[in-house]
């Protein structure tokens, strides 16, 4: 067992070292010790231990009130999307035809909302909800609807959601389209022998096939909203008030509004924790969602 | 259960008016009746699967109509017809326990629940199911899902036929002999009328009581596996049935004589009136032919090689540009590469434009 020694090897791999080092390692690094620290600008800093954690994990605190406020809204938020976008999405991909022509006409009109970048879809909205020159602003208020995003809490919430669904169904549609065009034709062939109702098939054909990619669909939605920022910031910038400032939106304000980078460095740690914790979650599920599902695709 | 007639039943998939020879069925009349075992046989692609969904009511046919006890069900869907189908790849119910998938035709029509257990139970214990009948049916094996398939319709009290859609193709070998046992005791056990289709002509053969030859959308041939063997009614089922399959050789029939090349064979019935321009053949299966030493006044023959097929050897041999299999008897060598032929006249057929002509006594 010669093994050769040859220490030059080392110099193959330092490379990856050092793109690592400062793409991901340095970077992350400078966050947290930021985030230990505190700043009066002049790059003076000061220690501060676990204090702004401390902070933000306490709602009595401007802080910790700002975080968990724009949290709960964040998560209010995607949850609202995902129980319109989910259920329609798979409304959508239902009715969508199955062959011929169409099915080209109707993918391309669904893939056409993704296309477009977050920051023109959310002027697009900014614009068509102005009760002034806005299609829909204006529309709504000559049929005696008061509608004003910039100073209803409501209003806002509700074009904001209206915008993302506009925006993001498409992509659930499209998984679940996806789902069902995998489903073979003898399926549907002996739920008619059977006496399947359409809902019965719904139940026992469809929605279990659809399983795999709905979680994904799910995944995606949830990060997505999760992480959202240049739509609502574009059309409403948070407001009025704080109303629709969601953690991103907030985390933006005090990193570079305040340039309070300590308070900044310890809420973006927190919130990508959180998101990574939600990502190790739903891999989870759907790992073990896989491999309950294997033996039975080797046999079919 | 039902007595199934077909009246005149084509389909094509390229609507009523496409030309006759396209049709992906053409016109079939002919009587099933109840508690037979039928068996759709023919390669892919010559109509079989559509036959079957017609009569399954998955297809509505161009052109005919299917009465059962001679009621037209022809325009009935499929959920009316009382009819179970097992198709070639399980279908299985991912969410549902073993039961719950038995259960489901009946609790589609709103069968009560006290009358669900009952059939389920019977059925699961028919199919040796009941050991699994509380366990979720994705994990099972591929047979014991296409048993659940098949207890979906069994389950069904007031079921008219089962059709089999190549229900054994992604079984295993060793599976698929116990399966189709148990398909046939469940046939001798129900009295319904099954319908199997196959390119398979072993698992045709021994499954069905009657079987129904396809070729090219049209049936040539419906009879029992003896009938088949002994008098294809078409080239075709003489060369599809049987292994090696029947000797097709071009020759000139006059009366009780069939030339080829000069040479006569003797048949055994006398044919005078054949069509003038038909093409005119001769079939014979291997068995009956059997290759001897060189002889003055017998047909001579090139041996390519001898198959032994354990039991039985056949010769492989040319004729001209025909090619030919006979049986080899016990000790047949051939030192210099040909070989006599000996027909047996009474297994000679006569075919013209591929059909079998009857000769006269």
């Amino acid at each position: 067992m010669d093994k050769t020694v040859n220490q030059k090897a080392w110099f193959l791999v330092l490379p990856v070292f050092l793109v690592v080092a400062f793409s991901a390692v340095l970077p992350l690094m400078t966050v947290v010790n930021y985030s230990m620290q505190d700043t009066f600008g002049n790059n003076q800093f000061f220690w501060n231990g676990v204090g702004w954690f401390k902070e933000l994990l306490d709602p009595s605190t401007d802080l910790g009130g700002r975080f968990l406020a724009s949290l709960g809204r964040n998560l209010f938020f995607s949850l609202v999307i995902l129980a319109i976008e989910v259920p329609l999405g798979i409304v959508v991909a239902l009715s969508m035809p199955r062959q011929g022509w169409t099915v080209a006409a109707c993918l391309v009109i669904l893939a056409l909302p993704l296309l477009i970048p977050w920051n023109v879809v959310g002027t697009i909205w900014q614009i068509f909800g102005r009760p002034d020159i806005g299609l829909l602003g204006y529309v709504l208020n000559a049929i005696g609807i008061d509608y004003n995003y910039v100073s209803n809490d409501i209003d806002a919430w509700v074009t904001v959601i209206v915008m993302d669904v506009w925006h993001w169904t498409s992509l659930v549609a499209l998984l679940c389209y996806a789902g069902l065009k995998s489903i073979p034709e003898a399926y549907y062939q002996a739920a008619q022998i059977d006496g399947a109702s359409r809902w019965a098939v719904f139940k026992a054909i469809q929605l279990p096939k659809m399983n795999r990619v709905l979680l994904i669909a799910v995944l995606l939605r949830f990060m997505d909203s999760f992480m959202i920022y240049t739509e609502p910031f574009v059309v409403t910038g948070g407001g009025p008030g704080n109303s629709t400032t969601f953690v991103s939106i907030e985390l933006v304000k005090i990193a570079l509004g305040q340039f309070d980078l300590g308070k900044a460095a310890a809420l973006s740690l927190v919130y990508n924790l959180i998101i990574l914790i939600v990502c190790w979650i739903f891999y989870t599920v759907m790992t073990n969602a896989g491999a309950e599902r294997k033996p039975q695709e080797g046999a079919a | 259960m039902a007595r199934i007639d077909l009246v005149d039943l084509a389909h094509s998939y390229g609507g009523n008016d496409a030309p006759q020879d396209s049709f992906a069925l053409k016109p079939v009349t002919m009587t099933w009746r109840q508690g037979g075992a039928y068996a759709l046989l023919g390669p892919s692609g010559c109509g079989k699967t559509t036959l079957l969904n017609v009569i399954s009511g998955i297809i509505t046919p161009s052109r005919g109509k299917i009465l059962f006890d001679g009621e037209d069900i022809t325009p009935l869907s499929t959920q009316k017809r009382n009819i179970a189908q097992v198709f070639q790849f399980p279908v299985i119910y991912d969410t549902m326990t073993v039961g719950q998938n038995l259960a489901f035709p009946l609790k589609n029509r709103g069968v009560p629940k006290a009358e669900i257990d009952k059939r389920v139970a019977e059925i699961g214990r028919l199919l040796d199911l009941d050991p699994y009948l509380n366990r979720k049916a994705t994990r099972l094996t591929a047979d014991a899902k296409q048993k659940i398939s098949l207890g979906r319709g069994l389950v069904r009290s007031d079921v008219a036929a089962v059709l089999f859609d190549e229900p054994l193709t992604v079984i295993d070998p060793e599976l698929k002999w116990q399966l189709r046992s148990k398909l046939k005791a469940l046939h001798r056990e129900l009295d319904l009328t099954m319908i199997y289709v196959t390119h398979d002509q072993t698992e045709a053969l021994t499954f069905a009581d009657t079987v129904v030859v396809m070729h090219d959308g049209r049936v040539v041939q419906s009879g029992t596996p003896a009938e088949l063997f002994d008098k294809p009614a078409h080239t075709f089922v003489g060369y599809f049935i049987g292994s090696p399959g029947m000797n097709i050789l071009p020759a000139e029939v006059r009366g009780r004589e069939a030339r080829i090349g000069g040479h006569v064979i003797a048949l055994n019935r006398s044919y005078d009136s054949l069509p003038p321009s038909a093409k005119i053949e001769i079939g014979v299966r291997p068995e009956f032919v059997e290759a001897v030493a060189p002889a003055p006044g017998l047909l001579s023959a090139k041996i390519e090689r001898v198959d032994d097929l354990g039991r039985i050897r056949f010769a492989r041999a040319r004729l001209g540009d025909a090619k030919l299999a006979a049986r080899a008897p016990a000790g047949f060598t051939s030192p210099d590469g040909t070989a006599g032929l000996k027909f047996d006249p009474s297994h000679v057929h006569v075919y013209a434009d591929s059909l079998l002509v009857e000769g006269a006594a």
